[in-house]
């Protein structure tokens, strides 16, 4: 790889734009896409890379090339900057997602207390308008308040995001789902919030429960069917459901 | 509001900040996949000459191996396109134990 071309492919990444790096694997000749005129079977190749984010390699006029897309990271909205939060902020990235922190409570969203995560201390209503959860963005709801929670779960719901989970007991979703049906939202919208929120591995720290939260969120982009029997060899208790905590 | 994109996994930083301290590096990448193989298409391990390695491009079963010819691409100035597959548990041989194949290109960062 040419430094430039790294350079320029980091300089893409970095501002958060889709692209595509091309390989010619029988020299290293190489592309970015969409940035160069590349012919036209290898734009489509790229434009499908980007679709389902797998690398791979294919035939363009007799030749091999490599097709390795970078989507932007995907994007973790968390509601409340909790102790909870803070536990989730350092699992993030390495697991490829960009968090951001929502709280208007200013004693808690603090730059000391989750440094180096994208804080905003708007009210969550005005927060979700401008971050605009899309398909790539999981939200999760932490601060227990429905002042601040309920918000961003009606915000979240009327979008696409990928994953919506909330903390809170059983009972604590019950009336949330109560709140949420005076809202408008039916029992499909509802039945796309994970409550209790986070993989029922009897997590009771925070970091536990982080754990347990950022797994669920790994399992729905990756869409792991969660509660069915695994195909091979069942560990003796491979109990798995999604998001019921005794 | 701030952008930390910050990825402990990002290779290609590695990669570059090695290069801007003066270090030779090359960069290998997993092309292609058959069967069980331990990492994905796109996965990137970065070597440097004086022997530094970031990533990886199986479960280490060929990590040695891609490193050699990572060196010899580095002082040839040209990329390899290498095939691993599945290794005899019984002799000395590089290859994946998990019964997957991979293809490998190496090139320098020139």
């Amino acid at each position: 790889m040419k430094a430039e071309t790294l350079a320029r492919l980091q300089a893409e990444r970095a501002a958060q734009r889709p692209v595509v790096l091309l390989t010619r694997l029988t020299d290293g000749a190489e592309h970015l896409w969409p940035q160069d005129t590349v012919p036209e079977a290898l734009a489509e190749a790229a434009h499908a890379a980007l679709g389902s984010e797998k690398a791979g390699s294919v035939s363009v006029d007799g030749e091999p090339w490599f097709i390795h897309p970078h989507n932007p990271p995907l994007r973790i909205i968390v509601v409340g900057a909790v102790h909870i939060a803070q536990a989730m902020a350092p699992m993030a990235a390495p697991l490829g997602f960009q968090m951001i922190v929502v709280d208007p409570r200013r004693a808690f969203a603090t730059e000391e207390r989750l440094p180096g995560v994208s804080l905003n201390t708007d009210w969550p209503d005005e927060a979700m308008a401008t971050l605009k959860p899309d398909a790539r963005t999981a939200v999760v709801t932490l601060t227990h308040d429905p002042k601040l929670d309920d918000p961003a779960l009606d915000a979240a719901l009327k979008s696409d995001a990928f994953y919506i989970g909330a903390l809170g007991s059983r009972r604590t979703h019950a009336k949330r789902v109560a709140r949420l049906n005076e809202l408008g939202h039916g029992g499909a919208a509802i039945a796309r919030i994970h409550a209790p929120v986070g993989l029922d591995i009897e997590a009771v720290t925070a970091p536990e429960i982080a754990l347990s939260v950022m797994a669920e969120i790994v399992a729905a982009r990756r869409g792991a069917t969660l509660g069915a029997p695994r195909p091979l060899p069942a560990p003796a208790e491979g109990r798995v459901s999604i998001g019921i905590s005794a | 509001m701030t952008t930390d994109t910050t990825n402990s996994e990002d290779i290609l930083a590695t990669a570059a900040a090695w290069k801007a301290a003066g270090e030779s590096v090359a960069i290998a990448t997993v092309v292609e996949t058959w069967g069980s193989s331990p990492r994905p298409a796109g996965s990137r391990l970065a070597v440097t000459a004086s022997g530094r390695l970031a990533g990886s491009v199986s479960g280490g079963c060929i990590e040695g191996a891609v490193a050699d010819a990572a060196k010899q691409a580095m002082a040839s100035g040209t990329p390899q396109l290498l095939d691993f597959g599945v290794s005899d548990e019984r002799a000395w041989e590089v290859g994946l134990s998990c019964g997957g194949k991979v293809k490998v290109f190496v090139e320098p960062l020139a």
